[in-house]
C-alpha cells in the first residue's frame, strides 16, 4: 500500500510540472525540452539553497526564478534568432546541464538531515502524512492561481498566442513578449517540481531530469485525452483532469513495477506507456474517442 | 487621415528573384473614405495592405496616420488605430477561445491585457447586445469556442470586433472571398454599415467587381506595384461593369 501511496505522492509532486507542460505543450503549442534542464535545475537550487541554511520557501521561490529564466532563455531564442523551439529547447537544456554541475558542485548530494518543506506544517506524526498534505495544499494553490490566471485578460492573450498570433497581434499583444512569459511561467512551474521531488526523495542527482518531459507529456496526453473525450470547455476543469492524468499515470508506472517489471526497464516502460497512451486515440475506433 | 508618401517596397532585395511589389505610391486616404483598391494578382494590392497594417514595412517612403509617423511601428502597436479583417475568416478570430474571450481581446486593443477577470456580467450583455445586431443568434452561443462557427460568421465576428474599441482606419483583404455568395453579400453589408456608424477610414481589396463598384466612395487600380487608376464617388458612379473587367484585359 506504501508503494501506492508514494506513487501518489510522486505525482502530487510532479503537479506542477504537468500543469507547465500543459501549458507549453497543449496552450502554446510549444514542445519545449528545456523541461529536463529547468526540472533538474529547481532540484539543484532546492540542494544548494537548503544546504546554505536558506528557509525551504525563499529556496522555493529561488529554484522558480531559475526555471523562469532558464525557459525566458529558450523564448528568446525562439522569437529572437527565430530558431526551432524545439531546437533552442534542447539547446538550453544541455547548457542546463553544465549549469547544474557548476552549481552543485558535484554530480549528486542528499539532502537527508536538512529541514525541508515538507516538515514545515508537522501536523501529522507520519512523514508521509505530512508530505501528502503539503502537497496536497500546493496543488490546490496552484489549481486557484492557475485558473484565476488563464481565465484573465492576461491568460485570455496568453491562450490565444498559442492559437491564432496574427489575430492577437491585431488585437495589440506583442506575441514574442507573450511566448517569453509563457515559456518563464511553464519552466518555473517546473522547476517547482524539481524542488518537491528533489525534497521527497532527499537527494539531487545531475541526470534526475532526463527523460522527464516525457513522463509529464504522458500525463498531459491522458487530460487532454479526457478533456477532449468529455468536451470540457471551462479552464479550472482542464486543469483538475490534467492533474488527473499525472496521478493516473504514476499508478500505472507503479502497476508495472509491482508486477514485477525490472526497475532498471523504468524509462524503456515509461516510453512505451506514453507511446501507448499517444497511439490510443487513434486506434480508439471502439471506444470512439475519434469521433467528432 | 492616413497618407502615404512615396511608398516603395522591394522583396529580395539583389538577388535574381527580386521584384518591386509596391513602387513609389503616394496616396491619402481621407477620414471617413471608404477606398476600393482592385487590382491583378501580384499587382501589390495585399502588400499595400501589409505594410499599412505593419505586418510589413517599407523599404522607403513615410506613412502619417494623422500627424504621426507610423512606418516605423511593428503590427501590435498600429492595432490601436488600424484593424483588419483576413481574406481567411479562421485567421481574424481564435478558435479555440469562446466568443466572448475573442471579444474581451477586441475590447481591449487599445489597453493593455492585465491579470484580472474581466469577462463579468456586465461585459457579457455589452457583448450579447454587439453580437445581436447581426442578427445571426450568435448572442446565446457566446461561450461556445469560435471553432465551431461557419466561415460567414466568423468573418462577421471579426468586423464587429474590430469596433469594439473605437479605431480609426479599417482594412479588408478581400473579406468575403472564402464565402458562399449569400454570407459574402451579409458580411460586405455588416462591414459597410459599421464603416459608416462609426465613420470608420476603409480599404477593401476585391477581386469582385460588382462589390468593387457596389461598395465605397472612391476605385483604384493598382498594376505592378503602381496606382493607374483612380476614380472619386462622382466618376466611380459612372462606371459599369464590362468597363471595368476590361481594365485587367492588357495583354
Amino acid at each position: 500500500m506504501d508503494f501506492y501511496v508514494a506513487a501518489i505522492i510522486q505525482a502530487l509532486c510532479f503537479g506542477p510540472l504537468v500543469i507547465g507542460l500543459f501549458l507549453s505543450m497543449k496552450i502554446f503549442n510549444i514542445p519545449d525540452i528545456t523541461t529536463d534542464g529547468s526540472y533538474t535545475l529547481g532540484a539543484v537550487i532546492t540542494a544548494v539553497g537548503l544546504s546554505n541554511g536558506y528557509p525551504p520557501l525563499v529556496t522555493l521561490f529561488l529554484a522558480m526564478l531559475g526555471g523562469a529564466f532558464a525557459g525566458g532563455c529558450t523564448a528568446l531564442i525562439h522569437t529572437g534568432l527565430r530558431i526551432h523551439a524545439l531546437l533552442a529547447g534542447i539547446l538550453v537544456m544541455t547548457a542546463l546541464y553544465s549549469v547544474n554541475l557548476v552549481l552543485l558542485g558535484r554530480s549528486n548530494l542528499p539532502l537527508l538531515g536538512f529541514a525541508d518543506i515538507f516538515a514545515g506544517l508537522g501536523l501529522f506524526t507520519r512523514t508521509d502524512d505530512n508530505t501528502l498534505f503539503v502537497l496536497v495544499l500546493f496543488v490546490v494553490i496552484l489549481l486557484f492561481a492557475m485558473s484565476y490566471l488563464l481565465r484573465s485578460d492576461f491568460g485570455i492573450a496568453l491562450r490565444a498566442t498559442g492559437d491564432s498570433e496574427p489575430m492577437i497581434r491585431a488585437q495589440g499583444v506583442n506575441t514574442t513578449r507573450m511566448k517569453v512569459y509563457g515559456l518563464a511561467m511553464s519552466n518555473a512551474l517546473v522547476a517547482w517540481s524539481g524542488s518537491l521531488m528533489a525534497q521527497f526523495q532527499g537527494f539531487v542527482d545531475i541526470n534526475m531530469g532526463i527523460g522527464i518531459v516525457i513522463s509529464g507529456l504522458g500525463a498531459v496526453i491522458i487530460g487532454d485525452t479526457l478533456i477532449n473525450f468529455l468536451k470540457v470547455r471551462a479552464i479550472p476543469p482542464m486543469l483538475c483532469w490534467v492533474l488527473f492524468g499525472v496521478i493516473t499515470f504514476q499508478l500505472m508506472l507503479a502497476l508495472a513495477l509491482d508486477a514485477g517489471v525490472d526497475a532498471n526497464l523504468l524509462k524503456l516502460t515509461t516510453s512505451v506507456l506514453v507511446l501507448v497512451i499517444v497511439a490510443l486515440p487513434r486506434f480508439g475506433g471502439i471506444l470512439e474517442f475519434n469521433r467528432r | 487621415m492616413l497618407q502615404l508618401q512615396h511608398i516603395t517596397k522591394i522583396f529580395n532585395t539583389g538577388k535574381a528573384t527580386e521584384v518591386t511589389a509596391v513602387q513609389d505610391v503616394t496616396l491619402q486616404l481621407e477620414d471617413g473614405s471608404y477606398t476600393v483598391l482592385i487590382g491583378a494578382n501580384g499587382s501589390g494590392k495585399s502588400t499595400l495592405l501589409n505594410l499599412i497594417a505593419g505586418t510589413a514595412y517599407p523599404d522607403r517612403g513615410k506613412m502619417l496616420l494623422g500627424a504621426q509617423e507610423i512606418q516605423r511601428l511593428p503590427d501590435y502597436r498600429r492595432s490601436q488605430w488600424i484593424a483588419r479583417v483576413f481574406q481567411n475568416p479562421l485567421t481574424g478570430t481564435a478558435a479555440s477561445l469562446s466568443i466572448l474571450d475573442n471579444f474581451r481581446m477586441a475590447a481591449l486593443r487599445k489597453s493593455p491585457k492585465l491579470a484580472r477577470l474581466g469577462v463579468d456580467g456586465t461585459f457579457r450583455k455589452l457583448v450579447a447586445e454587439k453580437v445581436a445586431t447581426l442578427e445571426m443568434g450568435l448572442e446565446h452561443k457566446l461561450a461556445q469556442p469560435m471553432g465551431t462557427l461557419s466561415g460567414g460568421q466568423r468573418q462577421a465576428l471579426t468586423l464587429l470586433m474590430t469596433v469594439m474599441a473605437g479605431v480609426d482606419v479599417l482594412l479588408l483583404d478581400e473579406p468575403s472571398a472564402a464565402l458562399d455568395p449569400r454570407s459574402a453579400r451579409e458580411v460586405m453589408e455588416i462591414a459597410n454599415r459599421i464603416i459608416r456608424d462609426h465613420k470608420l477610414t476603409a480599404l477593401l481589396v476585391t477581386h469582385n467587381i460588382g462589390e468593387a463598384l457596389h461598395y465605397g466612395t472612391r476605385l483604384i487600380q493598382m498594376e505592378t506595384g503602381r496606382v493607374i487608376r483612380d476614380f472619386d464617388a462622382v466618376a466611380k458612379s459612372a462606371l459599369d461593369h464590362a468597363e471595368v473587367v476590361s481594365w485587367f484585359d492588357y495583354y
